[in-house]
This record gives structure tokens, sequence and C-alpha cells, in this order.
């Protein structure tokens, strides 16, 4: 009698850790093709493998029609929440949406989505870390300069939101000349090559921002060939390994850091407290006061 | 004069060029100059080689749309090795990686008669698979100066991708215009059967074309892999359009049979020249990709008149 009890309970004890007691939450990411959104999910599942919670991961490929796919998928395997990490934040509104009629909680990370029910939107401020570079590289310059922008894909909220920080930091300091603004689609071979192209055209360049890790460390090989890298100052976005690694070394000036990593696990964790509690929990910086 | 006139009816794209450096050089007076002309060279070498195998591929009839994945696979692939051991073992692992896919390549092509497009098509998917398997999303850095030469080099002032790049074309040239492979990869883009039935043994070259491809594929990997110090899992996205907009640029018919490799020549160096002519000159990005289709439409339109 006894024994037939323990194991009823063993039983009961499994099956609630098999079937439901655990979350299953959805995890569908722009694109796995970028170190930058590997950091992220290694986050989310480390975090997850904390909690005992279920992530699933999709790789929507920087592909719109791709992730809306994937969406559909977890809303059709009935997850219980869906984290989204959107390639385009007007072509995720409709993922969004279908995930809402079915009742599945949505929360984003990194990008928006502009439009459907999001319980909470998890992400670093662009523009203020476009505004902290301009801010970094007129103090590097002194005021006073030649600067190269380099863009990412156009029309991301990313190249769109660093760029206009940058933009406003440096619209301040009217002897710095932004000489050329050009794509080169957050790709590494690409900041190479438009980075040697823009060195043709502008012998006098002082400071290179590039909207991301990538691009700044194409355009320090150009600029290392051209032998002008003790002149020209470049500042990235991301801190993504190869880019720390380059700033330690006195390649690189200075890159902004995004925390990918917090990022992913800060996702997982608001999931777990909405789905246990209901609600999210927002710590904020305490200040210790004393007699000034 | 006469026979300067016979070559740019053979080669339309030669007007095409020389207009476009015309442009240029009025429009930015650092544009016509020997350091800038370097530059474009060094840069069109990754899609030049992959393009000279192209046109192997597309003067067969076939299409090759797996270069770009190829490219990326074998880059890491060599990368790891590379950093484990030997820049040598790396450069013939990625050279072994390459050859054997564009083989498998081949070999389905040829042995069970499908279409190049779609088994291209599916070979593009799964080294691109591969390669993010591989790497896990991450990119491989750092190698050894000795490795990086191959990049980043000079050799009397000319930079060694583009030495590499003329020696292939030398070599794809002489291939294509002395031996016995450069004969029947016409005859088998221009009649199939016909070759086929006199007594050619059709499947056995096929499978030679598609290496060949896949080979050069790998080699131009190592060389943007040494310029840029890292070899990235997002390596060669959309090279394959890069390389036919260049062979058929070059006049080389996407029917198969006709073609040449003096065209594709050209036919690169007109898209290099675009791209760098437009970042010299600051052109809004929303604009390039049109100027750079508008162009290509302009010169296949002109070799089309020329028929």
């Amino acid at each position: 009698m006894k024994k037939l009890l323990v194991i009823t309970v063993f039983l009961v004890v499994a099956s609630a850790f098999l079937f439901g007691a655990t979350y299953r939450i959805g995890l569908s990411l722009s694109t796995l093709n970028n170190p930058f959104f590997v950091t992220l999910r290694d986050g989310a599942l480390q975090a997850a493998a904390g909690l005992g919670v279920e992530v699933i991961v999709a790789d929507g490929r920087d592909n719109p029609a791709k992730q809306l796919g994937d969406i559909e998928d977890f809303v059709q395997q009935k997850l219980d929440l869906i984290v989204i990490n959107p390639t385009d934040s007007d072509a995720i509104v409709t993922a969004v949406e279908e995930a809402n009629k079915a009742g599945i909680p949505v929360i984003t990370v990194d990008r928006g989505a502009n439009g459907g029910m999001v319980i909470a939107h998890i992400a670093s401020d662009n523009v203020a870390g476009g505004m902290m570079a301009g801010e970094y590289v007129a103090m590097l310059l002194g005021g006073k300069g030649n600067v190269v922008e380099l863009e990412g894909i156009v029309g991301t909220s990313a190249a769109r939101d660093r760029g206009q920080g940058f933009g406003a930091a440096i619209s301040k300091y009217p002897d710095i000349k932004i000489v050329a603004k050009q794509v080169a689609n957050f790709n590494r071979a690409e900041g190479l090559v438009v980075m040697e192209n823009i060195l043709q055209a502008n012998p006098n360049i002082d400071a290179v921002f590039a909207h991301n890790d990538e691009m700044a460390l194409g355009a320090i090989e150009a600029i290392k060939a051209a032998g002008l890298l003790d002149k020209i100052k470049v500042v990235g976005f991301d801190a993504v390994d190869d880019a720390v690694a380059a700033v330690n070394a006195g390649e690189m000036a200075a890159t902004v850091a995004q925390q990918p990593f917090v990022m992913g696990q800060l996702a997982v964790v608001k999931a777990f407290e909405y789905l246990t509690i209901g609600t999210i929990y927002i710590p904020v910086d305490l200040q210790l006061v004393t007699l000034k | 004069m006469k026979k300067t006139l016979s070559l740019l009816r053979r080669f339309p794209i030669v007007v095409g060029f020389v207009g476009i450096v015309l442009v240029f050089s009025f429009l930015s007076d650092r544009f016509f100059t020997v350091s800038n002309f370097m530059n474009v060279l060094r840069q069109v070498s990754i899609n030049g080689i992959i393009a000279f195998g192209m046109t192997f591929v597309i003067i067969s009839g076939g299409i090759d749309l797996s270069v770009g994945s190829i490219f990326a696979f074998s880059a890491v692939v060599g990368a790891s090795v590379i950093k484990s051991t030997s820049p040598l073992l790396g450069i013939l692992a990625a050279l072994g990686i390459g050859a054997l896919m564009g083989a498998f390549n081949g070999v389905i092509i040829a042995k069970m008669k499908l279409q190049p497009f779609i088994v291209t098509l599916a070979t593009m998917a799964i080294a691109r698979s591969f390669t993010q398997a591989f790497t896990q999303g991450r990119p491989v850095t750092g190698f050894p100066a000795s490795f990086r030469e191959i990049g980043r080099g000079e050799i009397f002032g000319i930079p060694v991708p583009v030495l590499i790049m003329l020696g292939v074309f030398a070599f794809a040239w002489y291939l294509l215009f002395n031996t016995k492979l450069g004969l029947y990869t016409y005859s088998i883009g221009g009649n199939e059967e016909a070759t086929k039935l006199s007594g050619v043994k059709v499947d056995r070259y096929k499978i030679i074309i598609y290496t060949i491809s896949g080979l050069l594929a790998a080699l131009s990997a190592l060389i943007l892999t040494a310029r840029l110090n890292s070899a990235q899992p997002i390596f060669g996205e959309g090279y394959e359009l890069d390389a036919i907009a260049a062979v058929v640029l070059g006049g080389t018919s996407l029917s198969g049979g006709k073609g040449s490799i003096i065209g594709t020549i050209f036919g690169i160096m007109v898209l290099g020249i675009i791209n760098n002519g437009m970042n010299l000159v600051n052109i809004s990005p929303f604009y390039q990709q049109a100027v750079k289709g508008a162009v290509i439409l302009l010169a296949v339109m002109a070799e089309r008149n020329n028929d």
C-alpha cells in the first residue's frame, strides 16, 4: 500500500513536470546569423535553465515572412508566452495581433512592434547610444574635424535611431563635418569596401562612426591597409567580442556596449514573472542618502 | 581601326566600361588615380574569381546558385583549420571543401539529369545551413600574419588578391580556348545531345565544370577571410547574383554555348566601378541600387541590339 502511494506521488509530480507545470516560451529571433542575437539567445536559454522553463527558439533569417510563419507555429503550439525580436517593427504587427487573438501574451526584445498588444518591451535606447558615440567622437577630435558615418541596413530602426542620435550630438559642433555617409548594411565585408572607397575620395578623415561593430571592424581593416590607423579614430556599436578585442588592442577607439545577454535573460525572467504572478516587476536602483 | 571596331561590336560592355569611367572621372577628381584603380581591382578580385568559374558553368548551359554558400562554408572550415593547425592545411581544407561541394553539384546534375537551377538552389541552402551549424552563428577571427598576406600583401606594388585574380583569369582563358575542356564546355552549352552523340563524355565534363566553380568560390573565400582577418557565417550572401550579373554583362549568354572570359573581366570591372564611384561621389544610398540596376539593364539592352 505504502509502495503504491510512493509510486502515485512520483507519477503525479513527474507528469506535472512533463505536462504543464513548466512554462513553454517561444523566442522568435530576427536572425541567428549575427553574433549579437546568438548572445541574446544564449542569455535567454541560460535564464530558462535556471527557472526550469522551456524556451523554443526560431530563427527568422532576417525575413519578416519567415518570422510570421515561425510565430504562427508558436500560436498553433499554444505556447504560454512569445518573446519576439522583430525583423521589422511594422511587419511584425500582424504576428503580434495573431498571438493577441489567441490570448498569448507577447514581449518584444531589442526592436519594438509598432502595433498590437505587447506587455513589455526590453531594449537599449539606440538614440541615446548614438548620442553617446557622437559626444565621444567630438571629445576625441576636440570639436573639430572630418567624420565618416557608416550606416546600417536602410529602414531598420537601429540604423535610424543610432544615426539620429549621432547626428544630433555632432550638430552641436559646427567645426565637425560629416564628409561621407554611406551604407554598409551592418556587414564587415561591406564596411571594408565602402571605407576603402571613402578613403580614396577623402584623404583627410579624423574619425569614423559605424552603426555596428561589424562595419567598424571592416573599416579598421581598410584604414590599417592605408596606414592611417594612428590618425583615424573608429567608434562602433554593440561591443561584440571581436570589437572588444579591437578596443583592447588599441585599434578601435570605443564601442557602445549593448547587453544582448542581459536582454535575453531579462526577457525570459520577465516572461516567467508575468506567467507566475501576473505582473512585471521593475526594480529601480536605490540611493543611499547621507549627510553631505 | 577596323579591328578595334569589331572588338567593340563583340564586347559592347567595353563601351559601357569606358563610359562609366568617364562619368566618374568627371564627377570626382579622386576617381581616375592609380591608387583608386588598384583599390577597385582588389575589391573586384573576390567577385571576379567566382565569376570566372561561373563563366564556365553558364557557357555550358548551366547555372550555379550555390557559390555564395560554398564560399561561406569553405571560409569558416578553412579558418578553423588554420586556427587549430597551420595556414597551409587550412587553405587545403577550404579548397578541398569547395571542390568537393562543386563536384557534388556536378554529379547530381550530370548523373541524375536534373536542372542545375534547382540542384544548386538546394545545395545553396544546405551549405548555408552547414556554415551556421559549424560556427554556431559566430565569426572565426584572428589568423597568423603569413596567411593574411593573401589578402593584404603586395608584390611590386600590386595587391596579392589582384595577382591571384589575374592568374586565375589567365588559367581560365587558357582552359577555355586551348583545351578539350574549353571546347566541350561550348559544345555542351550549344547542343548537349549532339555533343553526347559525337562520343564526348558529357557527364564527366559537367562534373569538372561545377568542381571548378566550387573550387574558385573557395579560393575567393580565402582572400576575403585573409583581408578581414575573420571568416563569417554571413559571408557570400548574394554573391551568386553578383557573379551571374558580371558574366552576363560580359556578353555570355544565359542560354549557353556563347561567351568569353574577357567579357567577364569587363563585367566585374563595371560592377566594381559603379560601387566604388558611387561611394566616392557620396551618392545617397537610397538611389544606389537604382543606378546599379539601370546600368545593368542598359548594358544588356546594348548587347541585345548587337545580336
